[in-house]
């Protein structure tokens, strides 16, 4: 089983053997060598923000993140190709 | 991208920067990360000068063209001499065997190509009347990919060259060498999505240092980092996941299930390192009649591992930095690599080469 990927405009062939999540058109996904290995969400991508944050808070860091400090939106939550 | 999370952005780049700071040790630590990928990250965006002076980060045995032993390069150029088509990923085409590379091969008149996808050398062979020989290397992220193109029953013309690869034992083999003083380890992103952090427990368990995975974006190693040294300051060391948008504990089962299926776990050799008990794989034996050495006779050149001068057996084992070599820059730069480390693009003598070192930082 194949998906058409598109990674910053260049569209590919990913299989999704590899794959343990169900996907569907328009999910991303984390692709190596050109196999799909995990699908990423939205949620994950704001979730790990939030993370960075109370990290530094329970530090003692004085962390004011207001609104202009990330957009979060659906695109690529990652660079989604080239890792060991 | 107009749009997207900003893993890095500078205000949280500097609150996590100052969490870093906040909980810099008294006395040198060392953090290893073992990918080619962090390096680059590392690297390129200047990520060593959050680090407190006590704190040194180095790249071990993260580049798998680089820790390919020259006598796996010897064998697949002697493939590729015997007349099949020699396939692998583009950065092993230059790194070094005993007497020459898989490009000097191509050179000399053998067909040699570069392909990007284990699923590439299946075509190739279904195109081909030849012999095609897919050279495979890379860690536990790249192993599936392989394994399931040889569980698809694909076209009798291909075998594959295993040289593939696993971390944990890796890291575990690196904290027993002499002046290792490994304080933490960086874990590897993607090797993670695939072994998850349950990967690491087994293998290093018992070695009572902190072991945090970190994603690939500025902010996930920065963050990595302060779980790392948070985890130290606190004298609670254990397998933490950093990068859990892409990392579980259990891993990626079909993948792993994909590993498993075709192979078995084997004692293999790292350049720089020597033999690592199970730290590679081989096919298992429903699969060995897919083994590249079974249907060739070779003649091998002696190996030839140690390259006079060239300090990647240390750089490889995060005994020493690029900057340590006397060739670096000088005798070894990327257009006339001398050792393996400048080769590889994940090699850390060619990032710090393309990007510049800590001294420029």
């Amino acid at each position: 089983m194949t998906a058409i990927v598109d990674y910053n405009g260049v569209r590919t062939t990913a299989r999704l053997d590899a794959l343990s999540e169900e996907v569907a058109p328009g999910d991303y996904v984390l692709i190596h060598t050109g196999f799909a290995i995990r699908r990423l969400s939205a949620q994950d991508g704001e979730e790990t923000l939030r993370l960075f944050d109370e990290l530094s808070r329970s530090i003692g860091v004085d962390s004011s993140v207001g609104d202009d400090a990330g957009e979060t939106g659906p695109t690529s939550p990652d660079n989604p190709s080239d890792a060991t | 991208m107009s749009a997207g999370f900003h893993f890095s952005d500078p205000k949280r780049a500097r609150d996590l920067g100052d969490a870093i700071r906040i909980l810099a040790p008294p006395d040198p630590f060392k953090i290893v990360h073992v990918c080619g990928t962090h390096e680059m990250a590392i690297t390129r965006n200047g990520l060593r000068r959050f680090l407190p002076e006590t704190v040194d980060l180095l790249e071990g045995p993260g580049c798998p063209v680089c820790v390919t032993p020259a006598g796996h390069i010897d064998m697949a150029i002697a493939m590729a001499e015997a007349g099949a088509i020699v396939c692998s990923f583009g950065d092993m085409m230059r790194v070094p065997g005993s007497e020459r590379s898989l490009d000097g091969a191509r050179s000399a008149g053998c067909d040699v190509r570069t392909i990007l996808s284990a699923a590439d050398a299946v075509e190739i062979a279904a195109r081909e009347d030849r012999e095609v020989v897919f050279f495979a290397v890379g860690f536990e992220t790249t192993t599936p990919m392989t394994a399931a193109v040889f569980l698809d029953g694909p076209p009798e013309n291909l075998s594959v060259l295993v040289s593939h690869k696993q971390v944990p034992q890796a890291m575990g083999a690196l904290l027993d060498l002499p002046e290792s003083r490994i304080g933490a380890y960086l874990a590897p992103g993607h090797v993670s999505t695939i072994i998850g952090t349950a990967g690491y427990s087994s293998w290093l368990e018992d070695r009572a240092i902190p072991i945090v995975v970190g994603g690939f974006e500025p902010l996930d190693i920065l963050y990595a980092i302060a779980l790392i040294l948070r985890q130290h300051r606190d004298g609670a060391p254990e397998v933490e996941n950093g990068y859990p948008r892409a990392v579980s504990s259990e891993g990626n089962p079909a993948a792993l299930s994909l590993i498993d299926a075709v192979f078995e776990t084997a004692d293999v050799g790292w350049r720089g390192i020597g033999t690592i008990p199970n730290s590679g794989y081989r096919l298992r034996p429903e699969f060995e009649k897919y083994d590249a050495r079974m249907r060739f006779t070779l003649e091998l050149p002696e190996e030839r591992g140690e390259i006079p001068g060239c300090r990647c057996p240390e750089i490889l084992t995060a005994r020493a930095v690029p900057t340590d070599c006397p060739l670096f820059s000088t005798r070894c730069t990327p257009l006339s690599p001398v050792g393996p480390c400048m080769v590889g693009s994940e090699g850390a003598c060619s990032i710090w080469f393309r990007y510049g070192g800590r001294e420029s930082l």
